[in-house]
């Protein structure tokens, strides 16, 4: 996966809770066999009527959230299947970072190992985001190595995320080679079984 | 003495590779399924990787979520057929075992998994498909994964987990006469919401999770993801040991009764302690139908959609109401369906369908009601075969399919039209699940049977002359 250390983009505010990973990306998506191609496909409901033409009651239709990069949306994000489509149609769309006030275990995962930023934010501060965004034009920076948030009144408010997450992150870490350093381990594992 | 554990820990510490302070463990997997719609970029990434499956003999393969559950020899949807292919291939091409379309074990993964008993109490099991938990009924520490981790544990046997915090969801008391499994999970995602179990591994415990058949305790593990949950589990006891017995993976004769003293080894000592604990009363819990588009949007049939005063999230509730087309405060009861749908991995068990059966037997479905039941594998399609089950449906005018995820999340042909209204026993009544803009309730077979004859939620209890 791509590496990625900071990221300054605007930000498209999605105020519900519980979005979970059929509204990001419905079922008769899930066909193909590759990993590209799903960001024409998020959020297709919300996004689209049944005749296929833009809703003008969704937001992320409007021309101000257009090249948008940071989803900043409700709690318990990415809740139900764990199909991982949901976080490769956020990325191929282009949104790099989704802050929330909690996430959905899988989907939390699954986001980290495609180079996503998910940022848990504690809501009264995430709530004064969304109103901005909503109303006007908001850019935040996100700086992983300080592990800050920068708004444009200079606001600097910090966040975690475990540093193992972390480091991969800033690395762009395949998870698969590092496991395979331990080759030896898992061998004496199944010998002892 | 040792120190009083949970069979999570338990499970837990046996499967632990690799530990190093500060981060995740490196959990060895026993058991990986897989299916056709969340692996195919898992074998494209060992592919350009020049990596293999480590472990084809732990890996088992089954069709399932797109598979047509009629004309399975004539695939319209190029891509759908494509999927189902590339699946095939993939497990020529790295010996893994495939039960396809056409196969006799073929079902939904989560049920062929236990009737072919390669789910075991104490194995650490994973699936590219977060119903996973319901292997948790046996005893097995088992969730859901994503692609990337999918490609992960062919490659490596072995994932990164985070040790989770540990919950007992204590079931008080005894389940009133006909409140089922489905009620009980139901009720304890509506009471503590849909992230009560977040970050946790959960056990189900108490009495009335003791009596549940090993079907019933399938339902509840099924749905700890709808709270939230990484895992559901129940401690092992005789209900477990019985089923698995002579099942085709499990060792046979005397061999298994050495393995379920081990397996009955694991059970949760007495006095374990957990991070958290939920407790319910079994007693006051009924017949649950969801009104909403999250499954903790849910009340009893003798309940109501709630007043928009009274919430405490009223745009979403509102929201909520609008998609389903209901009013506020409206009884559950005029509520009027016209889809049924019986399966899914929550409820197409044999014993599902017999007790829905046992409801429809002798009676109709409504007129303009279109009902279906799809049995969740090929063995328990003819299972029910064998004793007349089918017939009982066809002759109230059910659809009798063959196996699938089908209805559950309309991947397939099997979809509701917008606007149309579904008594569902499955899992989810997210917004478009079952098709886009369709209305789901969630229910129990039985709720579903009545539904399907009367046109409209009842309470299975007096139907089935249970209550008065």
């Amino acid at each position: 996966m791509e590496a990625i250390k900071q990221h300054q983009g605007l930000v498209f505010p999605l105020n519900r809770s519980n979005i979970d990973t059929d509204q990001i990306i419905p079922k008769q998506f899930l066909k193909r066999i590759e990993r590209t191609g799903f960001g024409q496909f998020l959020f297709f409901n919300w996004r689209f009527d049944d005749e296929g033409n833009e809703r003008a009651d969704f937001a992320l239709n409007e021309p101000k959230y257009e090249n948008s990069t940071v989803l900043i949306a409700g709690e318990n994000f990415g809740c139900g299947s764990s199909r991982e489509h949901a976080p490769w149609a956020l990325l191929d769309y282009g949104f790099k970072v989704i802050i929330a006030p909690s996430f959905a275990d899988i989907f939390y995962n699954n986001s980290l190992k495609n180079g996503i930023i998910p940022i848990k934010m504690e809501e009264v501060q995430l709530n004064k985001w969304m109103e901005q965004a909503e109303t006007g034009r908001l850019v935040l920076d996100i700086n992983l190595l300080e592990q800050t948030i920068t708004d444009q009144e200079n606001l600097i408010v910090p966040f975690d995320i475990p540093e193992y997450h972390k480091e991969k992150l800033i690395n762009g870490w395949d998870d698969i080679a590092l496991t395979l350093l331990h080759q030896e381990k898992i061998e004496q594992f199944e010998n002892s079984l | 003495m040792t120190k009083p554990e949970t069979i999570i820990k338990k499970i837990w510490d046996k499967h632990v590779v690799h530990q190093e302070e500060g981060n995740p463990d490196l959990l060895y997997i026993d058991q990986h399924l897989i299916h056709e719609v969340t692996s195919p970029q898992a074998f494209e990434g060992l592919r350009l990787n020049n990596r293999t499956v480590r472990r084809p003999d732990l890996t088992f393969a089954t069709m399932d979520h797109n598979v047509p559950t009629k004309n399975r020899e004539n695939i319209k949807d190029e891509i759908s057929r494509k999927q189902m292919e590339t699946l095939k291939t993939n497990c020529e091409e790295f010996g893994i075992k495939l039960a396809d379309m056409f196969h006799p074990d073929q079902g939904i993964v989560h049920v062929i998994g236990p009737q072919l008993g390669l789910t075991q109490p104490g194995k650490t099991i994973v699936c590219g498909d977060s119903h996973t938990s319901t292997h948790g009924a046996f005893g097995a520490l088992a969730f859901g994964i994503g692609t990337s981790e999918v490609e992960h544990v062919l490659a490596t046997q072995t994932i990164w987990q985070e040790q989770p915090k540990t919950m007992n969801v204590h079931v008080e008391g005894d389940l009133g006469p006909g409140v089922t499994a489905k009620d009980l999970i139901l009720a304890i995602i509506a009471k503590f919401g849909v992230k009560f179990g977040t970050g946790h591994i959960v056990e189900y415990t108490g009495d009335a999770v003791r009596k549940l058949s090993m079907e019933g305790r399938m339902t509840i593990c099924n749905m700890s993801i709808e709270g939230g949950a990484r895992a559901g589990l129940i401690s092992p006891d005789q209900t477990t040991i019985d089923f698995l017995r002579g099942r085709e993976y499990v060792p046979q004769g005397e061999a298994y009764n050495e393995i379920a003293d081990e397996w009955l080894a694991l059970a949760t000592d007495e006095g374990a302690e957990y991070d958290a604990t939920l407790t319910i009363q079994a007693a006051e819990i009924e017949p649950q139908v969801s009104w909403g588009t999250n499954p903790a949007m849910c009340v009893p049939i003798s309940g109501a959609t709630p007043s928009l005063a009274d919430v405490e999230h009223k745009e979403d509730v509102q929201r909520a109401l609008e998609y389903m087309g209901l009013e506020e405060n409206q009884p559950i009861t005029s509520i009027e369906i016209d889809h049924v749908f019986i399966g899914s991995c929550t409820n197409s068990r044999f014993a599902d369908l017999e007790k829905a059966a046992s409801i429809i037997e002798g009676k109709k479905v409504k007129e303009g009601i279109k009902a279906i039941v799809v049995p969740g594998s090929f063995s328990v399609k003819l299972q029910a075969e064998q004793v007349g089950l089918d017939q009982i449906f066809l002759n109230a005018g059910f659809e009798w399919r063959n196996s699938g995820c089908s209805m559950c999340l309309g991947m397939n042909d099997d979809i509701i039209p917008p606007g149309g209204r579904c008594a569902s026993t499955s899992n989810r009544n997210f917004e478009g699940r079952q098709g886009n803009g369709a209305r789901t309730h969630l229910v129990s077979p039985e709720m579903a049977a009545a539904a399907a004859i009367e046109g409209r939620f009842v309470d299975v209890r007096k139907f089935a002359g249970v209550l008065n």
